[in-house]
């Protein structure tokens, strides 16, 4: 693991793309196949399931380093990394002994699992008295599950690309489902990755994908904003007709895969959701073996898609019962084909590829199966304008653009052609910060998690409070982080454990992209997506919004 | 009686009417080092150890300065006044003061490792102790010395190999010639930006081996290819770093030991090196005192004072200015750790 734990640190260490590029292909280049087997399992953003619970951890390394529990939270409040933590806190190791990554992982780590809880404490132990110092943060990394280090998916991908000689397309292709939590990566596992391409034979079609396996899928981007008139859409993108327009729908994107009678449903994060809508998996009965559909899994009852927030009732659920599933049914808007007949669509035009879809869904019609609707484009990149204005009260989310010409990219790349978003702007309200909590990773030990209030009345009314309604940790430039931070440090009132409250002097605008009643919350209200836009140094506290402005965002409240 | 007591202006001794590292202007001060949230401008009257003179005058001008050496007893109103090696940066001094049988030491800043540009600690008797807690938690312990400099020197020579300048922001005065006394300059020409160079002279003047530094000007573009260059933190990113084209940048501090303060800071490398103690060097040194009483001026106080108590000694902290503006607790991971060095170009 030495040299895992050294490619870690030197990815960690760069902020150079060329460099981080570097050090993967010269440890997947060197590396034993088990050993860079798992190590794109990892990098790739595969997690096993939990293999000690955190408390025991927290408690055994406690107990290691000779700490009191308050002494070890302070440090993990100052560097916000419970692995981090652990690794700076232990007595170094007694006798040191070198292993393998794949051995650390398939003959150490995985079995923990499986221990009780006696024997994982006794085991823990030992290991620790071998793990050598500059492994140990890796080593607690794979145990804590979280080793994002600042290289994307795509990295990975090209790194395994210039290592195996084969395009990233097909690499991309090869690690869909690769980072599946129960996935056991071995040698096997990664000569499959880097194996050459198979030769086309003349006159036949490659063959497409296999088993339950889908396609990576293709992202959008987002709609630059300076594109946002009608006359700047016309400029750069040329006449709307060359261009399929659909609802931007606030969902789960999902791939259906329909093969040998049977369905996989994957999410975007790769995960195999079939079990989750089995009125959508019954699809499997309906469409022709060989048939691979990208679309989004919405709520869809009378004839219109639902809030998300229904979704959000059906995905927490554990067992669905035949009550859920028939007050919250779910089906796929579809809006492109991948695959037909068991043939890769992925290189035939959009346009191409929609008419198939259209006609399929035609032919096969079931409820849990919808085609995503086009927008009309006859009235211009002005008419899409005023569609599109229309958004909040449709339940969607804004327009998508698909190229007509393009084929169907991998990832965000753009070679294939693009898929722009074109997203309606947030809500926004300006809320006083009122509690505020220490960040993790990058922002460890400085307050960055905030939360939020509005005014529960008017601005005449003496006896009014503030009301705190939501969370919220992104938006800020460093530069604002650390000032808030220093403020915080400054007007604390009182600390809760982890929690500052502090007095009411910075206000900030809000923006989230859906708000809902919510008997949950005490402000009787919950949005979705809230995130710092803006900074108003030039509001004082009392200027801030109110309950009442929030409520009448409220769907179907009156202006 | 308390022989130290926290006054708005300072740290005051009552018996000797005299001020220890005050932030507002006193008539009589006695400096632990010139760092300038301990060195401010306008007292009447400064005490201060001979070797910080030079550095001590160069940032606060023309002052009226009383100097003496390590151990020599300078007596007022009937207290005894002496001056320690604290090992924080050149001339750094704890403070000991007696009055009818009672001894305090009040600290200033202090490290416990071994550097070759100043005095080594010396822990001295007393029955209170003044300390700081700048890395008042126990994740941070430091690398042994010789690790650090073989980590500096390994990334100077990667990036000599590759044809890159490498720069090092280090606080002007006192990491700054740490770092240079550690190098192997075989490797490549040592550059200094224009404040080290600065305080350089304030060491080479009191005695300090320093190897040979040039400044930027003085170098070709070839030559700065190999070199390595240590600068103000303040000069990274600022268009000074133009003269260093496809650098590889590092940061000195502390603070680099935790990964999201590294991350924070954006260079390329981190290294842990900084001229406060580490938490054992912290619990070290107060041991060796053999103070029953500890006060704690800065950094993480209430740790550090419930972590005392609970080792059964006698804790309190004492509010102080010695940091940064803003920040109340050293855990504002990105403040430096002299927060507000004077540095002229």
């Amino acid at each position: 693991m030495k040299d895992f734990a050294a490619l870690y640190r030197a990815l960690d260490a760069s902020t150079s793309t060329r460099a981080k590029q570097d050090a993967l292909q010269r440890y997947l280049r060197a590396a034993l196949p088990a050993d860079a087997a798992w190590a794109v399992y990892v990098l790739a953003g595969g997690k096993p399931r939990q293999l000690v619970p955190t408390k025991v951890l927290r408690t055994l390394a406690q107990q290691a380093a000779a700490l009191p529990e308050w002494l070890f939270d302070e440090c993990y409040e100052a560097v916000g990394d419970l692995a981090e933590t652990i690794a700076l806190l232990l007595p170094p190791a007694e006798a040191p002994l070198r292993r393998p990554l794949a051995e650390w992982i398939n003959l150490h780590l995985l079995p923990l699992r499986e221990l009780g809880d006696e024997q994982r404490v006794a085991e823990l132990l030992l290991q620790w008295r071998t793990l050598p110092d500059d492994e140990r943060f890796v080593y607690l990394k794979l145990i804590t599950g979280a080793l994002r280090v600042g290289v994307s998916r795509l990295q990975v991908t090209q790194a395994l690309a210039a290592v195996a000689g084969v395009d990233a397309k097909t690499i991309a292709q090869r690690l869909m489902g690769y980072t599946h939590p129960q996935a056991r990566p071995d040698e096997t596992a990664w000569s499959h990755l880097v194996e050459p391409v198979a030769e086309a034979v003349e006159g036949e079609d490659l063959p497409a994908a296999r088993g339950g396996h889908p396609y990576p899928f293709f992202l959008a981007h987002p709609l630059p904003p300076a594109l946002d008139t009608p006359e700047a859409l016309a400029a750069e993108l040329g006449s709307p007709d060359d261009w399929l327009v659909e609802w931007k729908w606030d969902g789960i994107r999902a791939q259906l895969v329909c093969r040998e009678g049977q369905a996989w449903l994957w999410s975007r994060g790769e995960e195999l959701v079939t079990d989750r809508f089995p009125e959508v998996a019954t699809l499997a009965a309906v469409l022709p073996p060989g048939t691979v559909l990208d679309g989004e899994l919405v709520v869809w009852r009378g004839g219109l898609v639902q809030p998300f927030a229904e979704l959000q009732r059906r995905i927490g659920r554990k067992t669905l019962g035949p009550k859920l599933l028939g007050e919250l049914p779910v089906a796929l808007l579809a809006y492109d084909l991948l695959e037909q007949a068991g043939q890769d669509l992925r290189q035939v035009a959009q346009h191409e590829r929609r008419a198939r879809l259209e006609a399929l869904v035609a032919a096969h019609p079931h409820p849990s199966l919808r085609l995503s609707p086009r927008v009309p484009t006859a009235q211009g990149w002005a008419g899409l304008a005023e569609q599109r204005a229309q958004s909040r009260a449709l339940g969607v989310e804004g327009l998508m653009l698909k190229s007509q010409a393009s084929a169907y990219g991998s990832g965000r790349t753009r070679v294939d052609g693009v898929w722009w978003k074109w997203k309606i702007e947030p809500y926004a309200v300006d809320a006083v910060l009122v509690y505020a909590q220490r960040g993790h990773g990058r922002r460890a030990s400085l307050y960055t998690d905030y939360t939020f209030a509005v005014w529960n009345g008017p601005p005449e009314d003496p006896s009014r409070a503030l009301v705190p309604f939501a969370k919220a940790y992104s938006g800020l430039t460093d530069e604002e982080m650390k000032q808030v931070d220093a403020i915080i440090r400054r007007t604390t009132r009182e600390s809760f454990g982890p929690v500052r409250s502090v007095e009411p002097t910075l206000v900030f605008e809000l923006g989230f992209e859906g708000i809902a009643r919510s008997p949950r919350h005490k402000s009787g209200i919950a949005v979705r997506f809230p995130r710092m836009l803006r900074w108003r140094q030039d509001k004082p506290v009392s200027e801030a919004d109110t309950l009442q402005t929030l409520s009448l965002l409220l769907p179907g409240a009156k202006a | 009686m308390d022989l130290v007591v926290a006054r708005p202006e300072g740290l005051y001794c009552p018996p000797g009417d005299f001020y220890i590292d005050p932030w507002r202007p006193v008539a009589r001060a006695i400096i632990t080092h010139a760092h300038s949230d301990h060195a401010r401008v306008g007292h009447g009257h400064y005490l201060a150890h001979v070797a910080s003179a030079g550095v001590l005058r160069g940032r606060l001008g023309d002052i009226h300065l009383q100097t003496v050496d390590y151990g020599e007893v300078v007596t007022q109103q009937g207290v005894r006044i002496s001056l320690h090696p604290a090992g924080h940066v050149l001339g750094s001094a704890q403070v000991r003061i007696e009055w009818q049988g009672e001894v305090w030491v009040a600290s200033g800043d202090y490290k416990v490792e071994a550097d070759p540009t100043c005095t080594p600690f010396e822990a001295v008797r007393c029955h209170t102790f003044i300390t700081e807690s700048t890395f008042g938690l126990p994740i941070y312990r430091w690398p042994t010395p010789a690790q650090l400099m073989a980590e500096v020197q390994q990334w100077w020579a990667e990036n000599a190999a590759a044809g890159r300048p490498s720069v090092v922001g280090a606080y002007a005065f006192g990491k700054a010639q740490r770092l240079l006394a550690g190098l192997d300059p075989s490797t490549g020409p040592l550059v200094v930006h224009g404040a080290v160079e600065a305080v350089n002279q304030s060491y080479r003047a009191a005695g300090v081996a320093l190897p040979e530094t040039r400044l930027a000007t003085d170098c070709s573009a070839t030559e700065l290819k190999r070199a390595l260059v240590v600068a103000p933190p303040s000069a990274l990113g600022s268009p000074w770093m133009k003269r260093f084209p496809n650098a590889s940048d590092a940061f000195a501090s502390g603070w680099m030991l935790v990964r999201g303060a590294r991350r924070r800071r954006g260079v390329d490398r981190g290294f842990v090196m900084s001229d406060h103690a580490d938490w054992p060097g912290l619990q070290s040194a107060i041991r060796a005192t053999g103070a029953q009483r500890v006060i704690v001026t800065h950094g993480s106080v209430p740790v550090m004072v419930r972590w005392l108590t609970e080792q059964g000694l006698q804790a309190e902290g004492f509010r102080t200015e010695y940091e940064g503006e803003g920040g109340s607790e050293a855990d504002t991971a990105a403040a430096p750790e002299a927060p507000t060095e004077g540095e002229a170009a």
